[in-house]
């Protein structure tokens, strides 16, 4: 039986009912982003970054490609979990933390495909 | 929601720093550090992508002063952000919890991130002396 009134089923306090998939998406990708930034950083040591031809050669090596992929989409996914908790925590406001919240959100998706065309647009490319 | 004058509970700055709470906002503050560290990794991308006439334009800026301390600045954050997140998950299977272990850690972590990223940029420096 639901003891709530129809008026505060309707504006919906309490739980959202998003936080454990939140809280869940937030570890898994942390659990993933450890081998994947140690192998970006170690990579970086090994790579003369000014020469284009060295640095898209890197990139087109088919192992580098897939885990670039990798990296770049799940740390894009793990930053947009994150900016989004700090923007719910210190915007206050509704209009201006929708609004950070949506821009955010734009952002991120934006740079992921930004990312992950750009990796494969070195890979494929002459 | 209007909160009118009513009295504040003691802010931020009337509390002397502890560990915890300075290692928990610093890993706030790197992630959202790393956040811009990400925008600017797929600008880099973005720029190889973009052929070698824009890359040779973009290149010039990753190995000038200001653009090394940027990035040494975005790798001291990575490995702290990274070291720290490992605590965190850590702290998530249920271990670690006591004051004497989270202390521990927590000293263990300040550490390992300075001489890590100073190990990383010995590596780098000597890397370019052979090469030049």
């Amino acid at each position: 039986m639901n003891l709530k009134t129809s008026l505060s089923l309707a504006l919906g306090p309490g739980s959202a009912k998003g936080g454990v998939r939140h809280w869940w998406q937030q570890r898994l990708t942390a659990v993933a982003l450890v081998p994947l930034a140690i192998w970006f950083l170690v990579s970086l040591l090994s790579l003369s970054a000014t020469d284009y031809e060295s640095v898209t050669y890197w990139i087109s090596n088919p192992l580098n490609t897939v885990l670039l992929i990798i990296f770049v989409a799940v740390l894009i996914f793990h930053s947009k979990l994150g900016v989004q908790v700090v923007i719910e925590d210190y915007v206050h406001g509704h209009a201006v933390k929708v609004a950070s919240l949506v821009l955010s959100r734009f952002v991120h998706y934006a740079a992921l495909i930004a990312g992950v065309y750009a990796v494969i647009h070195v890979a494929l490319g002459d | 929601m209007t909160r009118g004058n009513r009295p504040l509970s003691p802010h931020l700055q009337i509390y002397r720093p502890q560990l915890t709470w300075v290692l928990s906002i610093l890993h706030r503050f790197t992630g959202v550090v790393l956040s811009v560290g990400a925008l600017l990794l797929v600008g880099w991308l973005m720029a190889a992508a973009s052929g070698p006439s824009v890359y040779s334009k973009v290149a010039p800026y990753l190995v000038s002063t200001s653009g090394l301390i940027i990035i040494a600045a975005f790798s001291f954050a990575l490995i702290y952000h990274l070291l720290n997140g490992i605590r965190h998950l850590i702290w998530d299977t249920g271990h670690w919890l006591r004051l004497r272990e989270v202390y521990a850690s927590g000293w263990a972590v300040v550490i390992l991130a300075m001489v890590l990223t100073t190990t990383l940029w010995i590596i780098v420096l000597l890397t370019w002396s052979d090469a030049a």
